[in-house]
């Protein structure tokens, strides 16, 4: 050709820009001063790896702590967003990491189909959900959201694209559930999403008096697919985890309250959009206004059943958005655990106990029976039971929830990673006894750690004992 | 969050451009990827053509699941000069009325290169590759398509040129040139095309926050392509002929264009 394309507009093997931002998790603690670059093509990824930094890929930042946090390099996955096929016989969707659940359900839901395993918000990222194996309120049944998973493609530090399936590449596909995008970056996932027949669920709505109470009422959760109890964790005494179950199925068209609704089933009642405007000071939240609105929220939770959204019912923080600045701007952060059956009543006392006799107060919690646990050697749920509570930051923090961590510790539970700022190298290990197995596997695909981020260094995640 | 919201109905317009076909020039760059989204949501049909396949092969995916919209694509290269230029050209635009029987509706040209203003001004072949890119291609392809909706006196040209191009400006002006001439070149094409009721859109986004200008320091009135793109979308809907998005550009660049040359040369952006 006598005109050649002139190479130096070829974007082929150009470094992307970068962007110096201080990022921080949803807890907004802590807070640091990361170089992130946002590509645009899967190509631009192959270009980042050849940077001599560490890199974490970063979804919509909705994991708590220091997970999606890296000084040298954060990879936003936001414009790595789009499909690449849906098999409406199936339900299998194939699409980049960067699709929000949010997206999939704008899209999916007036179809009939919902995702399969949601946690409580949808502005997460699909390889967000699989780097974290997310569960929801239907655990106890259908297991977490790699369950759904048939594949995915990890792109490795060698600059290769992996794609891993329960058949192909097991160890990679098992160290990359759960393992926090440090087995690499989740370029393209293909699981499957679920038919439902409506938007709504069928919901009990069940109030108990106290944490024995609750437990025992779970277990009819067999008879439920979606299970959670939100639990008043400033209650004392005879009081002491009083909660409110809400247990539901998938609604049916017939059961919708109005002929609008059974006429356009997978319609969500529109909300006017609110927000929270600028950081609540930080005497707002205190013992006694918490324990105020518990005491609210509990009584105004009767006993009853309900036709409730999919927003409403999954997402109800959603639609106030940026609701983490409540806590202001010192952030907070949720401490998540996990016990097994035989010692989760005495662990959830103590830990209750604890929290509600400490000051370090607490919004209501929520407590959730979990099933089985699978392969994944850093998965965080297994069968017992899970109480989850946020908690504003304040200086004494970290000593707190390191008494905490030793409650749990003590009870053969765990932390869960994608709500964790704090967890100690020591602690992490023992809740994690795993960890070689993930180490081993890491060390293949990264053998220079090229994957890295805040988090795997506060852990040492891949140091030996 | 906005980037998730979920399209409001007011926005959602019926369901009237079925199989209305529209070629989208520069396909892959970072106003394309929102506006091809929006406008396959809109139900036009759409044929993608720029010059890295692979992408335009994986945004075509995307848009077949979202909107399960017909797509196509084409190769187009925008920086080839003279015999080359014209002769490709010709094939290409022939092909792309070929992809859609000779039925298309609308042409968006969306491509652009814009090198460092330092690097251009002192390497004539990045100069000319922009020239070639941002407007020598844009001569080309306007004089092939004002033919065609000459003749079909229905439907849409729209291309996007700047705010650059309404002033020059020491730090960006052979970049501001080339988009200067593509708004006089729209400009002759729509009182060509005045009487046939083709609308012929001239699209001036101020910065985008797209690769190009992701970590470039405080840039005013940044916004998301999402934006850009409603606004394109409503200013075809509309037949609108010269567009500035977002809107207060209008406002700003009619006021900097007031500014005598004498002060302007003196001012320090």
């Amino acid at each position: 050709m006598l005109y050649p394309t002139l190479p130096f507009i070829s974007s082929h093997f150009k470094m992307p820009n970068s962007a110096t931002k201080n990022l921080a998790g949803w807890g907004r603690v802590p807070t640091e001063e990361c170089r992130t670059f946002r590509p645009e093509k899967q190509r631009d990824l192959h270009a980042l790896l050849r940077e001599p930094i560490t890199l974490i890929a970063r979804g919509l930042g909705r994991a708590y702590g220091d997970a999606a946090l890296n000084p040298s390099g954060v990879v936003l996955q936001e414009r790595l967003n789009r499909f690449h096929a849906f098999d409406e016989s199936s339900g299998v969707l194939d699409c980049e990491g960067g699709v929000s659940f949010a997206e999939i359900i704008e899209i999916f839901l007036p179809r009939g189909w919902f995702l399969p395993v949601t946690p409580g918000t949808k502005f997460v990222s699909v390889g967000g959900a699989l780097a974290c194996d997310i569960h929801g309120k239907n655990h106890h049944r259908e297991g977490t959201f790699s369950n759904f998973v048939e594949s995915f493609d990890l792109l490795i530090a060698d600059g290769g694209v992996l794609r891993c399936s329960r058949e192909e590449n097991p160890d990679a596909f098992w160290a990359t559930i759960g393992g926090m995008g440090l087995t690499g970056i989740i370029t393209r996932v293909q699981f499957r999403l679920r038919h439902v027949q409506s938007a709504f669920v069928n919901v009990d709505y069940e109030r108990v008096e106290n944490l024995d109470a609750a437990l025992e009422r779970f277990d009819q959760d067999a008879d439920y697919e979606y299970s959670v109890a939100w639990i008043d964790c400033l209650a004392s005494g005879n009081s002491l985890g009083r909660a409110v179950l809400m247990r539901g199925r998938d609604a049916s068209v017939e059961e919708l309250s109005t002929p609008a609704a059974r006429e356009s089933p997978f319609v969500l009642p529109a909300k006017k959009p609110k927000g929270v405007p600028l950081d609540f000071p930080d005497f707002a939240l205190n013992p006694l206004s918490i324990k105020a609105f518990n005491a609210v929220y509990y009584a105004a939770h009767p006993t009853k059943n309900a036709i409730v959204d999919f927003n409403s019912f999954f997402y109800p923080l959603d639609a106030i958005g940026n609701w983490n600045r409540i806590y202001g701007a010192r952030g907070f952060i949720q401490y998540q655990v996990a016990l097994p059956f035989e010692s989760s009543r005495a662990g959830l006392i103590e830990l209750l106990e604890k929290i509600s006799s400490s000051g370090h107060a607490s919004f209501l919690a929520v407590l959730k029976t979990f099933g089985n646990a699978n392969e994944a050697p850093l998965s965080f749920p297994f069968a017992g039971h899970t109480l989850a509570l946020d908690i504003p930051m304040t200086d004494d923090l970290p000593a707190f929830v390191r008494e905490l961590d030793e409650i749990t510790l003590r009870h053969n539970g765990r932390v869960y990673l994608a709500k964790d700022a704090l967890v100690s190298p020591e602690n992490f290990r023992a809740m994690y006894p795993r960890l070689n197995e993930w180490q081993e596997i890491k060390n293949q695909l990264d053998p220079n750690h090229k994957f890295a981020s805040s988090l795997s260094r506060r852990l040492k995640i891949t140091e030996n004992e | 969050m906005t980037n998730h919201q979920s399209p409001t109905t007011e926005n959602r317009l019926p369901n009237t451009d079925r199989r209305r076909w529209v070629l989208v020039v520069g396909a892959t760059s970072g106003i394309a990827r929102a506006l091809v989204r929006e406008l396959a949501r809109h139900n036009f049909s759409l044929i993608l053509a720029a010059r890295d396949g692979e992408e335009m092969e994986t945004i075509a995916a995307d848009l077949r699941v979202r909107a399960k919209a017909e797509i196509k694509i084409l190769h187009f290269e925008a920086t080839t000069t003279g015999f080359v230029r014209e002769k490709n050209d010709v094939a290409f635009w022939n092909e792309a009325l070929e992809m859609c029987s000779g039925e298309l509706h609308g042409l968006v040209l969306c491509h652009a290169i814009m090198p460092e203003q330092e690097l251009a001004a002192r390497d004539w072949k990045t100069s000319r590759a922009m020239i070639e890119a941002n407007y020598a291609s844009y001569v080309s392809l306007l004089n092939l398509s004002a033919a065609y909706f000459e003749n079909r006196a229905d439907g849409f040209i729209a291309a996007i040129g700047s705010v650059a191009g309404d002033r020059g400006r020491k730090g960006n002006y052979i970049y501001g040139s080339t988009k200067a001439a593509l708004s006089v070149l729209m400009q002759g094409v729509r009182q060509r095309l005045a009487q046939t009721g083709v609308s012929v859109i001239t699209i001036k986004p101020g910065p985008i926050d797209t690769a190009m200008t992701f970590g470039m320091e405080k840039l005013p009135l940044l916004v998301p392509p999402e934006r850009v793109a409603r606004d394109i979308l409503r200013a075809i809907r509309q037949k609108k002929e010269i567009v500035y998005t977002p809107a207060p550009w209008r406002i700003i660049m009619t006021l900097l264009c007031l500014v005598p040359e004498n002060f302007w040369k003196k001012m320090k952006f």
